[in-house]
């Protein structure tokens, strides 16, 4: 057999040996074997010595393409195995990623302070000062400056936790209207604020009623301010909190600190107006009374009713919050349950 | 006050609907609660006529009747009801009928015998029972006058009418009269009202004869006007006027009290029957009560007066409490022959008064306490006599005694055009304005932009421009101003550093897991109590609702702990809560409470349960304290905060609490529940913090100056330390504090152990020391250096032992 085919039975035989090894230690057992230096190749090579001058370069180039063909067959199979070990590897690590993960621990801010926290950015973005004043109020500035002196009928609109003649519990956030209003400077520019806070009535908890809750004043006093004004404000306001399609109306009403005073109804946000259960199929829900301040409140706050004037409006987070969310029971905000409070961690 | 319609339009002219006159008059005067339409849901009702009544035969209380309903034949209808009798005119729902709460009524057999119909009671029918009259409480109604058998009975009870909830405000007390809702509605639609007076012909013996009468101060009475009628006769009133009644919701109950109602009804100025004879006198007092005066008023309870009580008396002793009820020694009753009628206006301050001390709100003093239409004081009292006179029968005696008085004058206003656009925000011309108050019933007269307008009594809440701008704005329509927003200079809106600290605080500590809370202020005298920071006195409320809400909270924990036992209740036991309020103390002589911004927080269970990929992690005290001191580093107080064991708080468990200082002043306080007073409260195992944040608000804060990133490596040590049980961590801390060296950067506890592996008594810690120096590479010799003489300082001084 000439060195030509012995070669090529070599190569025959090995190159399916290499195709289909399946180790890596295995191939190179195959390489050192192949084309070591006492692989058959090399013996071959070894064995031109005998051959006729003319025959070697033949021989020699013939072996020499053998062996780069082994060569090149063993590191192609060499790539297929590294790339399968780290196939291997990799599906070895899999996970089930539907798996939950990791719990976070997250508290929930009240969902009475979030809607408070938001309409104070809303009126601070329009320039208001947000004041919260004592939750143990004097009868003077609850009640009298608001111009509801003793006896007014009004008072019983508000039943009061007193503590004294002349002290109780707020019973409603204006007082701090009255403080502001007594020291304010008018050289300094208007008067713009809003006071948001804790109040006290001696209500039975019920669904509908909690003899705490929460409060918003608001109150602006230059010497140009408008109903118009007071009508765009709270138009913007219910728009910010209920949706821009809201249309707001007034009606006629009576609080002692405000002439003319007005509640307001906002378009029902469930149905656009249409009428639906929530509200009460007109169309319309009350939220938030307000009107212009009542000269006798200025001149209670040494203001000069003639050069100045404003408007002042109040209203209630829980019963937004009650409102926005379809929440039926008041007392819910007070409870506290978690599986209550919590639902509202996202932003809705 | 319950509005009916059909009466109104005998008052002015209404060119809408029930419906839409309700949602019209909502929108520009007062709000209107609800239309009820009385027949709604009744049907086959008609008048009878009761021919015969027998016993029935298999009944001792039941009737067999025979009622003709207009048909050619009687009905036979068996009756239960013990006042039935033949010749009455009563109330038939014939088989097929739909009575009050949707009952049908159909053919039947009561006891063996046919049935065809129901002879109905008024509360069948839907009347409320409060406006049956008496006579009729506990049997079917019977017509006083004859009407047509078959023909429709709700319409002769005035069924077929509409009645509106007029919510009246206490400024509008004007509509508490049919004129005065007649007046509104015509200045709503442009109508102007027509009333119909009834005159009063007086006989010739004059009032003297019968009464003399004086008013002691006549600030409690401006205006006392009495008028006497004798020889009446005291019965029911015509089916026109226990219509008008009951559908004001007004019980009818004889034709005197009716028509003092009615007139009350229509002028909105209440008045007082009483029985001339039973005065026992002829003279009439009005004075203060004297304190302890007894009197029994109308509906049988007995009053212990006092001089804030304005009394009617008959010179000796009190017959009626003022404007609020009369007494049960002058009732008007059926032997009654001569009446005194009285009309008044009484100071609306005492009526409030007298009337809520005793629990006496009536329709009269609910007027007298808003004020009343002072033109129309002596009209109604003419009306009332004049329709006694027709309705009983009597003569009117000559003359009205009228100890005090007043005199019903127009109130003028000036306002200008300018000041009314100016406040509006609008464009309204002078002829819009003068028609709108035209359309009020003003009188007004204008020159150059200036109103004077002429108020009459009737609207006597109007007396300032303020007023009038009101009546504008809603004549003119509230929807047709603008929405604008104000034109000021430009003002600044941003929260205060306080606000912004507070606000700031809640959320981190959200970022911290815990969820905010918000409990009651009020709280019981006990749980006000507890947990104190500081001391100080506890503030109660006068006359509290209940005594879970009679005392100001003075910690903000126990609400927090009622939160965990409300969510414990219900299966929630992992509770994270925290709340930011306010706390309410006194010290010495102090009356009004100092308020004091506080945290409270409390947490309970786990952090986080187990799941697939962790462990349960419980909470305990180093967890807490985890929160708390990264809490406090927000605050970057200049001095430092310590934690010191504490025993001051007695619902902290002894040795697992501690006071929080920063500097010298105690700022709060964290620990576990005194087992004793979590098992005394029905509480888990619960980790509790205070914080005054009044007091950090005001601690000395360090000024944030930007380092740069360190520049050289550092170089950590680890050292072991046995020592005694007793000494604590804080002690190890302050001698590598004082003996660590300048290029100490940072000491950390990796591992805490006490067991077999150290003797009794003793316990190994271990630290990490981090060296560093800031202007250069720190050398070995530099930090084993300082690193042996902290290890010196730890064995002189606290007999530690390296290992």
């Amino acid at each position: 057999m000439d060195f030509q085919t012995k070669l090529e039975e070599l190569f025959q035989q090995n190159n399916n040996r290499i195709k289909e090894v399946d180790s890596l230690d295995d191939l190179n057992q195959i390489r050192i074997q192949l084309l070591g230096k006492k692989g058959p190749i090399t013996s071959v090579l070894r064995g031109m010595k005998d051959l006729a001058a003319d025959e070697r370069p033949k021989v020699g180039a013939f072996a020499n393409k053998i062996r780069d063909e082994l060569s090149a067959a063993i590191e192609t199979r060499k790539v297929q195995l590294e790339q399968a070990v780290i196939d291997a590897k990799l599906a070895s690590e899999t996970i089930d990623v539907t798996l939950p993960g990791d719990p976070v621990v997250a508290g929930t801010p009240h969902i009475i302070i979030q809607i408070m926290d938001d309409l104070e950015s809303f009126f601070m973005g329009m320039g208001y000062q947000v004041l919260s004043g004592p939750e143990v109020e004097e009868d003077h500035y609850n009640f009298e400056m608001m111009n509801i002196p003793k006896d007014h009928p009004a008072r019983d609109m508000q039943e009061t936790f007193y503590i004294n003649n002349e002290l109780l519990m707020r019973s409603q956030t204006s007082p701090m209207q009255a403080r502001t209003m007594e020291k304010h400077d008018f050289s300094k520019g208007p008067l713009k604020m809003i006071s948001p806070g804790v109040v006290y009535r001696r209500d039975d908890d019920d669904a509908t009623h909690s003899h705490q809750f929460h409060q918003m004043e608001g109150l602006v006093i230059d010497k140009h301010i408008t109903m118009a004004d007071l009508k765009g404000t709270l138009l913007a306001m219910c728009q910010h909190v209920f949706g821009a399609e809201r249309t707001i109306r007034l009606r006629p009403s009576y609080f002692p600190f405000t002439e003319p005073s007005v509640e307001v109804d906002v378009s029902c946000f469930r149905c656009g107006g249409k009428g639906c259960p929530v509200c009460k199929y007109t169309g319309w829900i009350e939220v938030l009374g307000a009107g212009m301040v009542h000269p006798n409140v200025l001149r209670a706050a040494k203001i000069d009713a003639d050069v100045y004037g404003g408007f002042a409006f109040g209203l209630g987070p829980d019963r937004f919050a009650m409102l926005k969310y379809g929440i039926d029971d008041i007392r819910s905000f007070y409870t506290d349950d978690l599986r209550f409070l919590t639902q509202f961690s996202q932003e809705g | 006050m319950n509005v009916s319609y059909d009466w109104l339009k005998e008052l002015v002219n209404v060119p809408v609907s029930p419906e839409e006159l309700a949602d019209k008059v909502s929108r520009t005067g007062i709000e209107i609660d609800g239309v009820k339409h009385p027949d709604v849901g009744l049907k086959k009702i008609v008048v009878g006529k009761v021919l015969t009544s027998q016993p029935h035969p298999n009944s001792d209380h039941l009737k067999l009747c025979q009622v003709d309903v207009g048909e050619a034949d009687p009905r036979q209808i068996v009756c239960g009801a013990p006042n039935v009798a033949a010749g009455q005119t009563v109330i038939v729902a014939l088989p097929g009928a739909r009575i009050a709460d949707n009952v049908k009524i159909k053919k039947g057999k009561i006891r063996g015998e046919e049935s065809l119909g129901m002879i109905c009671a008024l509360q069948e029918i839907g009347f409320n029972e409060n406006v049956v009259p008496k006579a009729y409480l506990n049997g079917i109604y019977v017509f006083n006058e004859p009407l047509k058998p078959g023909s429709d009975a709700l319409a002769a009870l005035g069924m077929h009418d509409a009645i509106l909830d007029f919510e009246i405000t206490p400024n509008r007390a004007d509509a508490l009269g049919m004129r005065g809702v007649a007046w509104e509605v015509g200045a709503t639609y442009a109508e102007k009202p027509h009333f119909v007076e009834k005159p009063l012909t007086e006989g010739t013996k004059p009032i003297t004869d019968y009464l003399s009468a004086e008013v002691k101060d006549a600030q409690d009475a401006s205006s006392y006007q009495l008028r006497v009628i004798d020889r009446v006769k005291v019965k029911e009133s015509p089916l026109w006027l226990q219509r008008r009644l009951w559908n004001a919701g007004v019980r009818p109950i004889n034709n005197i009290v009716d028509i003092t109602n009615l007139i009350m009804l229509a002028y909105g100025q209440p008045l007082h029957a009483f029985d001339y004879a039973k005065l026992g006198s002829q003279h009439i007092e009005v004075r203060r009560a004297k304190n302890g005066e007894p009197l029994t008023t109308l509906d049988g309870r007995e009053h212990e007066l006092d001089d804030r009580d304005i009394v009617i008396t008959n010179g000796q002793v009190p017959v009626a409490l003022a404007g609020v009820m009369g007494g049960l020694n002058s009732e008007i009753s059926e032997t009654t022959t001569t009446v005194v009628v009285e009309a008044a206006s009484f100071n609306p301050v005492n009526v409030r008064k007298t009337a809520l001390k005793y629990n006496l709100r009536s329709e009269a003093s609910s007027r007298f306490e808003k004020g009343i239409n002072v033109a129309d004081i002596n009209d109604a009292l003419d009306a009332a006599v004049a329709w006694m006179a027709e309705l009983g029968g009597g003569q009117s005696a000559k003359g009205t005694l009228s100890p005090t008085a007043i005199e019903a004058k127009d109130v003028v206003v000036d306002i200008s055009l300018d000041h009314i656009n100016h406040v509006l925000g609008t464009e309204l011309q002078e002829d819009q304005i003068t028609s709108i108050f035209r359309q009020l019933g003003f009188g007004v007269t204008v020159a150059d932009g200036l109103f004077a307008v002429a108020i009459p009594p009737r609207r006597w809440d109007i007396h300032i421009k303020a007023d009038l701008v009101e009546e504008v704005a809603r004549i003119y329509g509230f929807d047709n101003l603008p929405s604008t927003l104000p034109t000021t200079t430009m003002t600044i809106g941003e929260y205060t550093p306080k606000q912004k600290r507070i606000r700031r605080t809640r959320h981190l500590l959200e970022g911290l897991g815990l969820t905010q809370a918000i409990t009651y202020g009020l709280t019981t005298a006990k749980a006000a109590e507890q947990f104190k920071l500081q001391p100080g006195k506890p503030t109660r409320v006068d006359s509290p609702m209940t005594t879970d809400h009679a005392v100001l909270r003075m910690n903000m924990v126990t609400g927090l702990l009622d939160v965990i036992k409300y969510n414990r209740a219900r299966k929630e036991t992992n509770v994270a809560i925290y709340e930011q309020g306010r706390i309410f103390t006194k010290t010495g002589d102090q009356v009004r409470p100092t308020e004091i911004e506080y945290l409270g927080g409390a947490l309970t269970g786990q952090v986080t349960t187990k799941t697939w990929s962790q462990d349960a992690r419980p909470i305990d005290f180093f967890y807490v304290k985890g929160i708390v001191t990264h809490l406090l580093e927000d605050y970057s107080l200049t001095e430092p905060v310590r934690f010191v064991a504490t025993q001051t708080v007695a619902e902290l468990h002894p040795g697992q609490a501690a006071d929080i200082f920063v500097g010298d002043e105690r700022i709060g306080f964290l620990g576990r529940l005194h087992p004793a007073f979590a098992h005394d409260h029905h509480l888990p195992e619960t980790f509790v913090f205070q914080l005054d944040l009044d007091a950090l608000f005001v601690a000395p804060k360090q000024e944030k100056i930007a380092q740069p990133a360190p520049k050289f490596p550092a170089v950590t040590r680890d050292i072991a330390l046995q020592v005694a049980e007793t000494i604590t961590n804080a002690q190890v801390m302050d001698v590598f504090r004082q003996h660590g060296g300048a290029y100490l950067q940072q000491v950390k506890l990796f591992d805490v152990y006490s067991g077999k592996h150290v003797a009794e008594g003793q316990k190994s810690l271990a630290y990490t020391l981090t060296y560093r120096r800031d202007d250069q590479t720190l050398t070995e010799d530099e930090v084993t250096q300082a690193f042996d003489r902290v290890k010196l300082a730890l064995e002189s001084d606290l007999a530690a032992e390296i290992r």
